[in-house]
């Protein structure tokens, strides 16, 4: 059978070409990678070579034609002892085709609807394990709460380790880490020099060869170097290589505004990790969860984010003293029940929530308040039905308002309870503005009690 | 500061000049005197957020500044008070940013680790360890884009600790391959937070971090003004004549803690003692001029008086300013007259 010589698709996104010349004609002798013509496409003049010696049997498609479909034979190449007579001339150019001639086979008829709920398939989540009346508790900071579930990994698993910048000799900057240099030595608890982006990717290799890395950001505002590594390589590796390279690591560290440290010390990137298919996500804000949460994140062989924050580094509160407290990832909580509206916020902003709940059952009003606790995956099961029990919703986030969690909530709600709701859906959030520094501008920027009872009394249709 | 001189095209005094040093004891002792004052506020509550005070280090930028063309731009991290003090901002203005005021440089927004002033052509003032290297190498790229014979120099500050970002090296190449008017200093002042160089860096002699590009590199003592000041003018000559980037490791030390809050484990108390009373860069000149007959004992003391008047009156003046109106909060977010040209 004679070669033939289709106009070739010379970049992704080619369809079709133009023969801007021949440089061979009939009868010529070629070798393989002598040129044969040059190609015009959008983009570029390319030459086209012989895939094969042989002798020019026929140019089917005249220099200067454009608009010729990728894969049309534009000429055929003899090999030896073949003759004029054994080719077959294929039809002449068609417009170019709508779709591929042969249908790629999909192994299931229903393509996945885009429209419908934008969570990723629906895992059936645990609810948190059921502590016995007795179970013996402990009252500790968050800071401590989240040493002692690292301590208590790294003591169960030998392939945990921790690396960040100051985690070792000064034991965190925030010093989350404390005592864990003296007790795991220098091997598992890493100093690094300033190289978020370095430690997060390597820190990525360690978890492709099995070990569990927790890297710790000094603050969320620092991954940004890093957010590359975070993003292409440990939240999109299993997917891309289907399934055969694991991530099991953990990034973590305080996310947020703190003290009046500015703009680019001051950012919450809740929604930007919750954005990201292949990451899990949780944000604890009480000392218990802050343990349950790190812990299943160690032990989950999936990249999970723990965001932290500084202001709640001090919060006490009781913490179950078991080894194996480990909380389910996606499962939101209900703080505090209530039937009138509900609240739905995660982290620090809940003490806003908190605040005007309390304030406002003076009033007669009663709040239920829902702490996410994870924000991938979001627990929109939990928010429904509350909104379904008391038909208003306001969201609470310290993140800026634009494709953020409470945007990502109304969505979900709206489109599953919207004959439940009597009011539209209000959302407090961080104003649209890089945090400022001065103590009067940047209380205006930040979501505060003040600012969650006027949306309640929004929602409620009441005077304030 | 009166008329506009005769445009410089290059200092060419390798030695400084006499009422130049007298000068640089008088700026020194300005940035030490501003960062105890900021230090007090911040003690008192004044000042919030981050504070980091750049006492020990200031011979560093006083001695540039003496060696720099006015229209040479300085960039640099947050430890950034001397640096715009050093570029001629007056104290009140940097004293009422840091106290979060509506007179403040950046007008109460940024705070102590923000500061700006491009009409002086200081370019801030950045808080993320390492990423003011690649900003201070585009402002070299704009100063080569424009063609001058005697292009200004970008002179881009940067910190032991954070020699180690990676976008400083991508920064280097750059720089190199295209023969930028950049001038690196590494301000070498032994530690990054609570780390050593030692701890932190492979190859601990930082000037030499660009021989891989063909950056040629050099060490300085720090604390010593006139070896800073020879050593940029040198340095400025380079880059200015189109020979591309030089880096100048500038050995240094820093008094106070990294910034307020700082257990300062890592360090003993007797080095940082030992610092103060044997190597420190203003008291050092000061013998030095008193030595050369440059200044006697009184003339110091009435530079000292005048400091102190100086900051006083800027710091008072500052605690009496308002804060930013509650309208400057949606401001400044984008550029709000059309400058479409
Ligand atoms: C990307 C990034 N990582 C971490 C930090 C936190 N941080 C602030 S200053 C600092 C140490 C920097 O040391 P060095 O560069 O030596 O400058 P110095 O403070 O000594 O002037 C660190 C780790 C930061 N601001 N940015
Ligand atoms: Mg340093």
């Amino acid at each position: 059978m004679p070669v033939e010589v289709v106009m070739p698709a010379l970049s992704p996104t080619m369809e079709q070409g133009k023969i801007a010349s021949w440089t061979v004609k009939e009868g010529d002798k070629v070798e393989a990678g002598d040129v044969l013509a040059e190609i015009e496409t959008d983009k570029a003049l390319v030459e086209l070579e012989a895939a094969a010696d042989g002798e020019v049997g026929k140019l089917v498609i005249e220099a200067g034609t454009s608009d010729i479909p990728v894969n049309t034979p534009i000429a055929y190449l003899l090999r030896d002892g073949e003759a004029l007579s054994d080719i077959e001339i294929a039809p002449a150019p068609a417009p170019v085709p709508e779709k591929p001639e042969t249908p790629v086979p999909t192994a299931s008829e229903q393509p996945p609807s885009s429209s419908v709920v934008p969570q990723p398939t629906p895992v059936t989540i645990a609810a948190d394990p059921e502590l016995p009346a007795d179970a013996e508790m402990t009252e500790q900071s968050v800071r401590e709460a989240l040493r002692d579930a690292m301590a208590e990994e790294m003591r169960r698993d030998e392939k945990v380790f921790v690396i960040g910048e100051e985690v070792a000799e000064y034991e965190g900057a925030y010093k989350v880490t404390q005592g864990l240099l003296d007790e795991f030595g220098p091997k598992r608890v890493i100093d690094t020099p300033i190289v978020e982006h370095g430690i997060a990717g390597l820190g990525v290799g360690a978890a492709f060869a099995g070990l569990k890395p927790v890297v710790e950001f000094m603050t969320f505002n620092f991954a940004m170097q890093a957010i590359d590594q975070i993003i292409n390589s440990a939240a999109k590796t299993h997917y891309m290589s289907g399934g055969l390279v694991t991530c099991p690591i953990v990034f973590r560290g305080p996310n947020g505004a703190a003290r009046r440290v500015a703009a680019q010390h001051s950012q919450d990137f809740s929604a930007w990790y919750a954005h990201i298919p292949g990451l899990k996500v949780v944000a604890p804000y009480t000392a218990s969860d802050a343990k349950g949460l790190l812990k299943a994140a160690i032990r989950d062989p999936n990249p999970v984010l723990v965001l932290e924050n500084e202001l709640l580094y001090a919060v006490k509160a009781d913490v179950p003293v078991s080894d194996d407290y480990i909380l389910p990832i996606g499962r939101a909580k209900i703080l505090r029940a209530g039937s009138d509206v509900t609240l739905v916020s995660h982290s620090r902003s809940l003490d806003a929530c908190l605040e005007a709940a309390t304030h406002l059952s003076a009033e007669g009003v009663d709040c239920e308040v829902i702490d996410l606790r994870s924000l991938r995956p979001l627990d929109t099961a939990t928010v429904i039905a509350s909104v379904q029990k008391t038909n208003r919703l306001v969201t609470v986030e310290e993140g800026w308002p634009v494709a953020g969690i409470g945007a990502e909530i109304s969505a979900a709600v709206q489109s599953a309870a919207f004959d439940y709701l009597d009011a539209p859906i209000t959302r407090v959030t961080g104003l649209d503005v890089p945090l400022p520094y001065a103590d009067n501008l940047e209380k205006m920027a930040l979501p505060s009690t003040d600012k969650v009872i006027q949306a309640i009394n929004t929602v409620c249709y009441r005077q304030g | 500061m009166g008329k506009k001189p005769v445009k410089q095209t290059q200092k060419t005094n390798k030695i400084m000049r006499e009422e130049d040093l007298v000068s640089s004891y008088h700026d020194m002792l300005l940035i030490r005197r501003f960062e105890e004052r900021a230090g007090q506020l911040y003690g008192l509550g004044k000042i919030g957020g981050f504070c980091h005070l750049y006492s020990g280090q200031e011979a560093v930028v006083t001695g540039i500044a003496k060696a720099k063309l006015p229209e040479d731009q300085m960039i640099t991290a947050y430890r950034d008070h001397g640096h715009i003090l050093a570029c001629g901002v007056d104290p009140y203005n940097v004293m009422a940013e840091l106290l979060g005021r509506a007179d403040g440089v950046s007008k109460g927004k940024g705070g102590s680790m923000h500061m700006f002033d491009v009409d002086k052509h200081f370019y801030g003032g950045h808080g993320i360890v390492g990423a003011q290297v690649p900003i201070g190498t585009g402002l070299a790229f704009a100063n080569a884009y424009k063609e001058d014979k005697n292009p200004a120099v970008s002179i881009t500050y940067f910190g032991d600790g954070a020699s180690n970002q990676g976008q400083v090296y991508e920064s280097f190449n750059m720089a190199a391959l295209w023969k930028l008017p950049v001038l690196y200093i590494i301000e070498n002042n032994q530690y990054a937070m609570g780390t050593s160089v030692e701890r932190a860096s492979a190859q601990t002699d930082l000037s030499q971090r660009g021989r891989s590009f063909g950056i040629e590199g050099r060490q300085v003592d720090g604390m010593d003004i006139e070896a800073v000041y020879a050593a940029s003018l040198e340095a400025l000559e380079h880059a200015r004549s189109g020979k591309g980037p030089f880096i100048l490791e500038m050995k240094t030390y820093r008094y106070s803690g990294h910034s307020m809050s700082d257990p300062a484990k890592y360090r003993k108390r007797e080095e940082v003692k030992d610092m103060r009373q044997h190597h420190d860069p203003i008291n050092m000149l000061k013998d030095r001029l008193i030595e050369r007959k440059l200044m006697n004992e009184e003339e110091a003391k009435k530079i000292q008086d005048e400091v102190f008047d100086v900051i006083e009156q800027a710091a008072n003046k500052a605690l009496e300013n308002v804060e930013p109106d509650s309208s400057a909060l949606m401001t400044d977010i984008y550029v709000e007259e059309n400058h479409a040209s």
